[in-house]
This record gives structure tokens, C-alpha cells and sequence, in this order.
């Protein structure tokens, strides 16, 4: 997938870029205990990491995946207006995407966080049942729906 | 463009501190 421009290009705008081979830094392995290969860690400018996933994903899979690590990074930093508008556009650019309603669900928490007012969960329960109802995350969500 | 890839982990630490930007570790078993 790193071939491909639209991910070389994502990466190189939006990271600092690190690979760690098996075989040259095992000990970068035990360091974040990655114990499959690939498995991608997103981590802050702290070093805290704030998402990760393993195994190889397509490209339209990948991509969204990045943008999520990106929102998951702003919310641990409680930037909710940047969090919701990266899991939003998750959902919006991605909506077949596995991450898509995982994505969706933080966005309308991202704006709960941001306003305090609660609609934002249950315009969120709503959009989950009307786009995503076979989901975990419909599941997650369907407790504000009442 | 290609992915500008680092190696060393703490340098892009350092790095990603200074510029205020997120990391992104790919641990790999394929040919580099």
C-alpha cells in the first residue's frame, strides 16, 4: 500500500514516519509490544501510543484507519473539535469502511465532549441505526437514542 | 513521493516533539 500516492502522501503530510524491522530492531518490538507483523502504532509527539491495528488492509481501508489514529490522538488530547471533524470525515469519506461506524460513534462523542449538550449523542444514536444498525457500535450508541 | 521512513524511534521522537506532530510506528517483517 506505501506505493500507492494517496498513502505515501497522507503519511508524509500528516507523521513522523518510523519503521521498525523484525529482523534489524527486535527490541523496538518488545519496546511496544507489537508481536504480529505489520502492526501499526500511532502514536503522540509524547511517544504515548493512542491507536494501533495489525495485519495487512487495503488501501481504502488503510487510509481511514490513519485518520482515525490522527482523531484518536486528538481526543486523548481533548481537542474535540479537531477529533470530531477527523472521525467525521472518516465516516464521510470512508462510509464502507470497517472503521466507519467505530468513526462515526467518536465523532458524536468528540461533539458531546466539545458542548456538553447531549443531542449530539442522540443525533449520533440515530445516525448509527439509520446507516450502521447491524454494528457493535449501533449497539454502543443505541443507549442515547432514548 | 515515497515515505520518508525513519529507523531510529527515539530521533523521531525528538522530532515529532518539536514539531508537534504524531508518530507513526510500522513494525515490518518484509524486505526493506
Amino acid at each position: 500500500m506505501y506505493p500507492d500516492e494517496r498513502v505515501s502522501s497522507f503519511i508524509n503530510d500528516n507523521f513522523i514516519p518510523v519503521k521498525i524491522h523484525i529482523k534489524e530492531n527486535p527490541t523496538g518490538f518488545q519496546r511496544f509490544g507489537a508481536q504480529w507483523t505489520p502492526t501499526i502504532i500511532v502514536a503522540d509527539s509524547g511517544g504515548t501510543e493512542r491507536y494501533r491495528f495489525e495485519g495487512y488492509l487495503p488501501v481504502e481501508e488503510f487510509l481511514p484507519q490513519l485518520e482515525f489514529g490522527l482523531g484518536k490522538v486528538a481526543f486523548a488530547g481533548s481537542a474535540w473539535g479537531e477529533a470530531e471533524r477527523r472521525f467525521r470525515k472518516v465516516a464521510e469519506s470512508y462510509p464502507e469502511a470497517d472503521i466507519a461506524p467505530e468513526a462515526l460513534y467518536w465523532a458524536g462523542v468528540s461533539k458531546y465532549k466539545a458542548t456538553n449538550d447531549a443531542s449530539a449523542l442522540k443525533q449520533t444514536a440515530d445516525a448509527m441505526q439509520s446507516r450502521y444498525a447491524d454494528t457493535a457500535w449501533a449497539k454502543k450508541a443505541s443507549v442515547w437514542a432514548a | 513521493m515515497p515515505v520518508s521512513w525513519n529507523k531510529d524511534v527515539d530521533a523521531a521522537l525528538s522530532q515529532a516533539k518539536e514539531r508537534g506532530k504524531v508518530v507513526l510506528l510500522d513494525f515490518s517483517a518484509a524486505p526493506m
